[in-house]
């Protein structure tokens, strides 16, 4: 009973510093900013997953974006070096429509998410996910199991890679 | 006999690699290219004739062979559109006509024309020309001809339009294509009529004189007139039209506005007989089933011989001269048709040929081919020489141009129809046929026959006697490159006359002797002479008194006759006038403020909508996430709470 | 894991999901879009997990759904400042309204 109250205390943190971080990354000023809020959004997500008993997509969550995406980000900021963006009426148009159809969108998912009568929740299993069977299933090729995609993404991100090297190379 | 296919390929390839590439090629050597062509295309078709004469019919009735024949569209299980080779008498005689002139032509351009600007494109529409005619005469069904028909009728257009540069020749290809599609429309009502109720395009069908074909009709009228005397008599519009019979013969005269060899080709020897080749083609037709309409085109045909025989007496253009002069010849052949029977009848012990005419016709037509091309085509080289078409520019042309001058001299006596040139025995033959008939039509087509001799030789003596005009520049006779073509047509106008014509075409088909009637034959050459010897004693001295003389003796209907009897201002008055301010501005200023009104309203309010939504294209990807947003959100509430 | 119902999650996933839509229409600066972007891509994932473990226990497809868009966002993003690095070297800001050109 104890661990679910805690349980349910952790959930709740991991919720709330997902909504006010995300809100946060959008609204503020500083952009340096926005990127680290962006990071602790990232880290309530990792949370999440391991909440989830996900212990690897939260894992792998905290090493591609904690690790290398948010890096980027902070380096590129740096880079272009344009710290604040540069001032803009706060509320103009845009941003009221934006922010009530924003509010407005998340009022329907809401409403749509909670009355929705849902297809036989299963209770979740709790057990953790067997690392053994991630890996076969990634290195599979049965169905139900993804070496193609694997292999795919591989390519992908070696394209991304020499593309990026490329757009972003010095041109003399 | 399927080679014959190739008579219509050899001109289009002409056409085409002349059209294509004929910038590349310099005019000599496209000129050449053509010729060559077209000479094998010539070779072709006299063996073709050769072989078709040479082949005995079955009980001495010449056979109707169909070497080719594919099915084009289809549209009932009788009614479709075939595209294919007709051989017979006549279309075999016509090939020979059309590649002969033809060939003729070509060679003769290679020097009139030298050094002109578009030699290719001119010998590209030759073969063009000679294509659509060749496919015209040989076409299986009434249909394909009219495809020919129509090509034969751009080709015309272009060819007189050549001089594209000059405003009336582009006037004069207008007038040509507008007065003969006017026509053809005419053509095209009675194909359509006469398809409806036979359920057949195809011409053996059509004139093999079967009842049964044209049962569907009987009994059937139209404003008084039987519904397939109507066909017949619309198909005949779409002659006339062709054949520039009176009322619409307003665009020939005007067609010598293209180049002189044109003219030789297209409106003398081949597409202005054309509609004579088609009445002939229905001759089975006309003659079992509407007499009453052959009988009218054979009064059309006469009013139209004798109207432009009038018009030729008084005008001044050469070229305007042998133009009337055609019309003029037409008129002849379809009243030879006209007034034609067909097949051999036993009568008092003597044997008649009722069918004469139409044996006349032909025999006219292929007579008239010859020598009328080589008319046109010594025109053209005095022409070439003199610098103008005008009579009062020559005189005494006879020493400068002696090859000219003995070859128009022969194509003279030819029309005229004196012995033994091909004209006196093929304009006998007609008068004959007239006089079988009706004698009253008899007397008239010899007095037209007397006009005829009087205005060619008027033309005669014009040219290459009486005062030589002053000229800054030396006369010569023409290269040898059109000399040649005309010694050539001299030739077959002199022998054509002894070709036993009948032996060859017939109405039925059956072989026959042709006598001459010397009644007939007789007051024809008495009265020729008496007309030549009334032209000598006008225009040989070259005196302008005693013509002028003659004309104030005649007065108005001279002055009259000099403007082709005011037909052209009829035309204007009635297109113009009537059509264009009655008609055609109301409608104009409709489509001009109602149409155009409601097209330009649509503009407008689309213009203002735009303007009233262009705040929404920024082209910012931001804004359009937005507005994505907002409609997304917007179709989810209707698909929600709908 | 009953005592935290399914729609909690999506509700927060929802919320992520629209406040990163809200950047990315107001934000100006090209990586602030991006950061945006990464919020929505971030919701998805957690839609796929939750659905995963909730809807479809015995299954992993949405888990690995999930990992191969991780890997993707990983690679956009990559590309993407690249891109703009290459714009800041153009035109010397990375200001939304200033891209007005492909290339000079």
């Amino acid at each position: 009973m104890q661990d679910a109250i805690l349980l349910k205390i952790v959930f709740y943190f991991l919720a709330a510093a997902i909504a006010v971080f995300s809100v946060m990354a959008v609204t503020t000023r500083r952009i340096l900013r926005a990127a680290t809020y962006l990071l602790f959004v990232l880290f309530a997500t990792a949370g999440l997953y391991f909440f989830l008993n996900y212990s690897f997509l939260g894992a792998v969550q905290l090493m591609v974006y904690a690790g290398g995406v948010i890096i980027l980000y902070v380096f590129s900021i740096l880079l272009t070096s344009t710290d604040k963006e540069s001032p803009s009426p706060l509320f103009s148009l845009r941003r009221w429509i934006a922010m009530i159809a924003s509010i407005g969108g998340i009022c329907l998912v809401a409403f749509l998410v909670l009355t929705n009568v849902w297809p036989e929740v299963h209770a979740p299993a709790t057990d953790e996910v067997n690392m053994k069977l991630i890996g076969h299933t990634l290195m599979g090729t049965e169905k139900g199991q993804y070496l193609l995609p694997f292999e795919l993404m591989s390519v992908l991100l070696l394209a991304c890679m020499v593309g990026g090297i490329l757009i972003a190379r010095k041109r003399s | 006999m399927e080679y014959t296919l190739f008579i219509l390929i050899l001109p289009l390839i002409g056409f085409l690699s002349l059209g294509l590439l004929g910038t590349r090629l310099k005019g000599k050597t496209a000129g050449y290219v053509g010729t060559a062509l077209l000479a094998a295309t010539a070779i072709l078709a006299y063996i073709t004739a050769w072989q078709y004469f040479s082949t005995p019919g079955v009980d001495g009735i010449r056979p109707t062979l169909i070497p080719l024949n594919w099915e084009w569209m289809r549209f009932t299980e009788h009614l479709h559109i075939d595209l294919g080779i007709l051989l017979d008498p006549i279309s075999v005689m016509m090939l020979v006509v059309i590649s002969t002139v033809s060939l003729m032509v070509h060679i003769y351009s290679l020097g009139y024309m030298e050094g002109e600007k578009g030699f290719q494109r001119y010998y590209a529409f030759l073969g063009l020309f000679t294509f659509s005619m060749c496919g015209l005469v040989v076409a299986t069904n009434i249909f394909q001809m009219y495809i020919f028909w129509e090509l034969v009728g751009v080709s015309s257009y272009l060819l007189i339009g050549f001089y594209y540069t000059k405003p009336e020749a582009v006037a004069a290809s207008k007038k040509a294509f507008i007065v003969t599609r006017f026509a053809d429309m005419f053509f095209l009502i009675g194909i359509l009529l006469l398809s409806y109720f036979t359920k057949t395009f195809d011409f053996g069908l059509l004139c093999s004189g079967e009842e049964n074909l044209f049962a569907s009709a009987a009994g059937k009228t139209f404003m008084g007139g039987a519904v397939l005397s109507w066909a017949m008599a619309l198909i005949f519009i779409g002659a006339a039209g062709k054949s520039a019979m009176f009322p619409l013969h307003i665009w020939l005269p005007d067609a010598m506005e293209g180049p002189t060899p044109v003219s030789a080709l297209i409106h003398a020897a081949t597409m202005v007989v054309a509609g004579v080749y088609l009445v002939a083609r229905l001759f089975p037709v006309y003659y079992f089933f509407t007499p009453e309409v052959l009988h009218g085109i054979a009064y059309v045909a006469a009013f139209t011989a004798l109207y432009a025989a009038i018009v030729a007496c008084v005008q001044t253009d050469i070229k305007r001269v042998l133009a009337f002069s055609t019309i003029s010849q037409i008129g002849f052949m379809l009243v030879a048709l006209g007034v034609s029977g067909m097949g051999t009848v036993e009568a008092n012990g003597l044997e008649s040929h009722e069918g004469l005419g139409y044996m006349a016709s032909m025999f006219h037509l292929f007579t008239h081919a010859m020598f009328k091309a080589l008319l046109f085509m010594g025109a053209g080289a005095i022409i070439h020489t003199v610098h103008s078409n005008e009579m009062s520019r020559m005189g005494g042309l006879r020493k400068q141009m002696p090859i000219t001058h003995i070859t128009f001299l022969v194509a003279c006596l030819a029309i005229a129809g004196i012995p033994p040139f091909s004209g006196f025995f093929s304009k006998d033959e007609i008068l004959t046929a007239t006089f079988m008939f009706k004698p009253w039509l008899g007397v008239t087509m010899t007095f037209i026959a007397a006009l005829t001799a009087f205005y060619m030789f008027r033309l005669y003596y014009n040219i290459f006697w009486g005062k030589p005009a002053q000229h800054d520049h030396p006369l010569h006779e023409a290269p040898s490159s059109m000399t040649s073509p005309l010694v050539f047509l001299a030739l077959v106008t002199v022998v054509a006359g002894f070709i036993p014509f009948g032996k060859f075409v017939s109405s039925t088909g059956a072989a026959y002797i042709i006598h001459l009637d010397w009644k007939v034959a007789l007051t024809s050459v008495i009265i020729a002479l008496v007309s030549i010897f009334i032209a000598w004693k006008l225009y040989c001295k070259g005196s302008s008194k005693v013509p002028d003389k003659v004309a104030g003796f005649f007065g108005p209907l001279y002055t009259a006759a000099k403007h082709r009897f005011y037909i052209d201002e009829v035309y204007q008055f009635i297109t113009h006038k009537i059509i264009f301010r009655c008609i055609s501005q109301p409608l104009a200023w409709f489509d001009r403020h109602v149409i155009d009104g409601i097209l330009n309203g649509i503009a407008w309010i689309t213009c203002r909508g735009s303007l009233a939504f262009r705040w929404m294209q920024t082209g910012q990807l931001q804004s359009y996430a937005l507005l994505l947003l907002c409609g997304c959100l917007l179709l989810l509430c209707i698909g929600l709470f709908r | 894991m009953e005592l935290i119902p399914m729609e909690y999650y999506l509700v927060v996933s929802s919320i992520m999901f629209f406040a990163g839509i809200y950047g990315f229409i107001t934000r100006k600066n090209l990586i602030a879009v991006l950061i945006s972007v990464e919020l929505v891509l971030t919701s998805t994932d957690i839609n796929f997990a939750v659905f995963n473990r909730f809807l479809f226990p015995g299954h992993l497809e949405g888990m690995f759904f999930t990992l191969f868009s991780i890997g993707i966002s990983a690679a956009e993003t990559a590309v993407a400042i690249a891109i703009i690095i290459n714009i800041y070297r153009n035109i010397k800001n990375v200001e939304v309204r200033n891209l007005k050109k492909l290339k000079d």
